[in-house]
């Protein structure tokens, strides 16, 4: 029997306490632009508390696309807005009744869900039956087994959600733009500092990805994971100007966006012909698991880093 | 053995956290940007070499050790690029502040 | 597990956070980044609840929902900050009072 309030026990009290904490700054901060980086704080944070309760693949996940990329969303976005002081708030009665409503319900609801942890007993969980099946799945890792071959229905309409998601952010596009590079210009001097960094980092971080790709089958690590930092390097090695920012109405880069979900479809529909939708094999499991993988990471690097850069836009 | 092994990581860490703690009142108390950037890369900077060096004894093998060391100088170069970056921003805002343009 | 208790209850106060933030803020990059809180705060008492009820580590269903979970939310962000900058962007183009939802935005371009 463990004692009851560890060393370990204090550290999760006081990382609970920080994310709270930071949640609540980034909530309650003036400067827009603050906010956005406390939120990036918050995920850093967020992602030490999946460690903790060991679901390392989350963790990974949210340092990379809850605190990573997100933040450079946010950046991007309050850069273009060029607006860093909210508007200052007029003190009226109204103004007053529009936080304390909000605030109560917030509380209400919070407490409401702190109640029912604290009462209700959950026992059933899908860990054994999902241990058991691991060998036909051809992965050691149960997370990867979940996302491409038990639930793959999810991952292909997730990844689908992505690509949509990329479509419609392309049709903010000012009509006499469209076929312009994506996002902003980049101006950046030949032989400085971000041009360096930017030809020194992206083999580094190629590797990492392969790496988290390629662990991602038998320990922890995968596609999103892999495919965000492709992204990050890609991004990099755009802003440093080692590369030029793609066109959206590139043919190539079209076919990098689509493969994933392309691949993942026509093995669906193969399974058709042989048992039902969306059937792997459990002979060729590794490798068709690594195939689909491979081509889903390649279109979501592609997918968030046209994400990211956005639509083209004017240079100011 | 292993009490002195345990003994200087202790040890190492609480250099690190004192650096960083430096580093962090340096960052909150300092009046403009660059004093600010002086102050944080250098103790951050020292206060990670510090609890790479308290890691490494810790390590179950050679490749996590190589890992640790490679995820300090990752981090030193992306701080130390970084904060040229911030510097050179905070160099051209002042230079518009003190000539406003057209 | 009742180690992850503290995570649950704090999954409970973030998502009671975000959703203050969604209602009380009046700009929109403001809501959004109250948006993104709840739905970590939700992935949390997820994960943690999985925890909770397995004695150890969150198992595997929930950290690949959870996992989609965020991919899908950094998907709708990156479509609601392009639906934002280009509102902003028409605001400019032609001034219209109320186009935007921030007040005194308007300040600027007043006639």
């Amino acid at each position: 029997m463990a004692p009851a309030f560890s060393a370990l026990t204090l550290f999760d009290v006081v990382l609970c306490v920080l994310i709270i904490g930071v949640a609540l700054c980034s909530s309650s901060v003036r400067d827009l632009f603050a906010a956005t980086v406390l939120l990036i704080i918050y995920g850093v944070f967020v992602a030490i508390a999946w460690v903790r309760l060991g679901a390392v693949d989350v963790a990974l996940a949210e340092a990379a696309i809850g605190a990573g990329l997100t933040g450079v969303l946010l950046i991007g976005a309050v850069a273009r807005l060029k607006i860093t002081e909210s508007p200052a708030a007029a003190v009226s009665r109204w103004q007053f009744a529009a936080k304390v409503i909000p605030a109560s319900l917030g509380l209400l609801i919070a407490s409401g869900l702190a109640y029912l942890v604290l009462t209700v007993e959950w026992r059933e969980t899908l860990q054994a039956p999902v241990l058991a099946n691991l060998p036909d799945t051809g992965v050691l890792n149960p997370v990867t087994a979940v996302l491409l071959n038990y639930r793959a229905y999810d991952t292909l309409l997730e990844t689908s959600v992505l690509f949509a998601a990329l479509i419609a952010s392309w049709c903010t596009t000012h009509d006499d733009l469209w076929g312009e590079r994506a996002g902003l210009r980049q101006h950046t001097r030949r032989a400085g500092i971000l041009a360096t960094f930017g030809r020194f980092l992206p083999p580094i971080g190629l590797i990492v990805g392969i790496h988290i790709f390629w662990a991602g089958a038998d320990k922890w690590g995968g596609a999103f994971q892999a495919g965000t930092i492709f992204a990050a390097v890609w991004i990099l090695a755009i802003m440093a100007g080692v590369i030029d920012a793609p066109n959206a109405t590139g043919r190539s880069i079209r076919s990098f966006a689509v493969a994933g979900p392309m691949f993942f479809t026509f093995v669906a529909l193969t399974g058709v012909l042989a048992q039902s939708f969306l059937i792997i094999p459990v002979m060729v499991a590794k490798p068709l698991t690594l195939a689909i993988e491979a081509c889903l990471t390649l279109s979501i690097a592609a997918t968030l880093m046209l994400l990211v850069l956005g639509a083209p836009r004017r240079s100011a | 053995m292993s009490v002195i092994v345990t003994a200087t990581t202790i040890l190492l860490l609480l250099i690190g956290v004192a650096f960083f703690l430096a580093g962090s009142m340096g960052l909150l108390r300092f009046p403009d940007v660059h004093a600010r950037l002086h102050a944080l890369t250098k103790a951050d900077n020292l206060g990670l070499g510090f609890i790479t060096l308290a890691l490494l004894p810790q390590a179950a093998d050679v490749w996590i050790a190589s890992k640790l060391v490679m995820i300090w100088l990752l981090t030193m170069l992306a701080a130390a690029t970084v904060s040229q970056l911030i510097a050179r921003s905070a160099l051209h805002e002042e230079d518009v502040k003190q000539e406003p343009g057209p | 597990m009742n180690g992850s208790i503290p995570f649950a209850l704090c999954g409970a106060v973030l998502v009671g956070i975000g959703l203050y933030g969604v209602m009380a803020h009046d700009h929109l990059l403001r809501r959004l980044i109250a948006f993104n809180v709840t739905g970590s705060g939700v992935f949390l008492l997820f994960g943690s609840l999985s925890a909770l009820s397995s004695g150890g580590a969150t198992g595997a269903v929930p950290q690949a929902l959870i996992i989609t979970g965020i991919v899908v939310a950094v998907a709708s962000t990156a479509f609601v900050l392009a639906l934002v900058v280009r509102l902003k962007e028409e605001d400019v183009d032609a001034p219209a009072p109320g186009a935007f939802e921030g007040s005194s935005e308007h300040d600027d371009h007043a006639p």
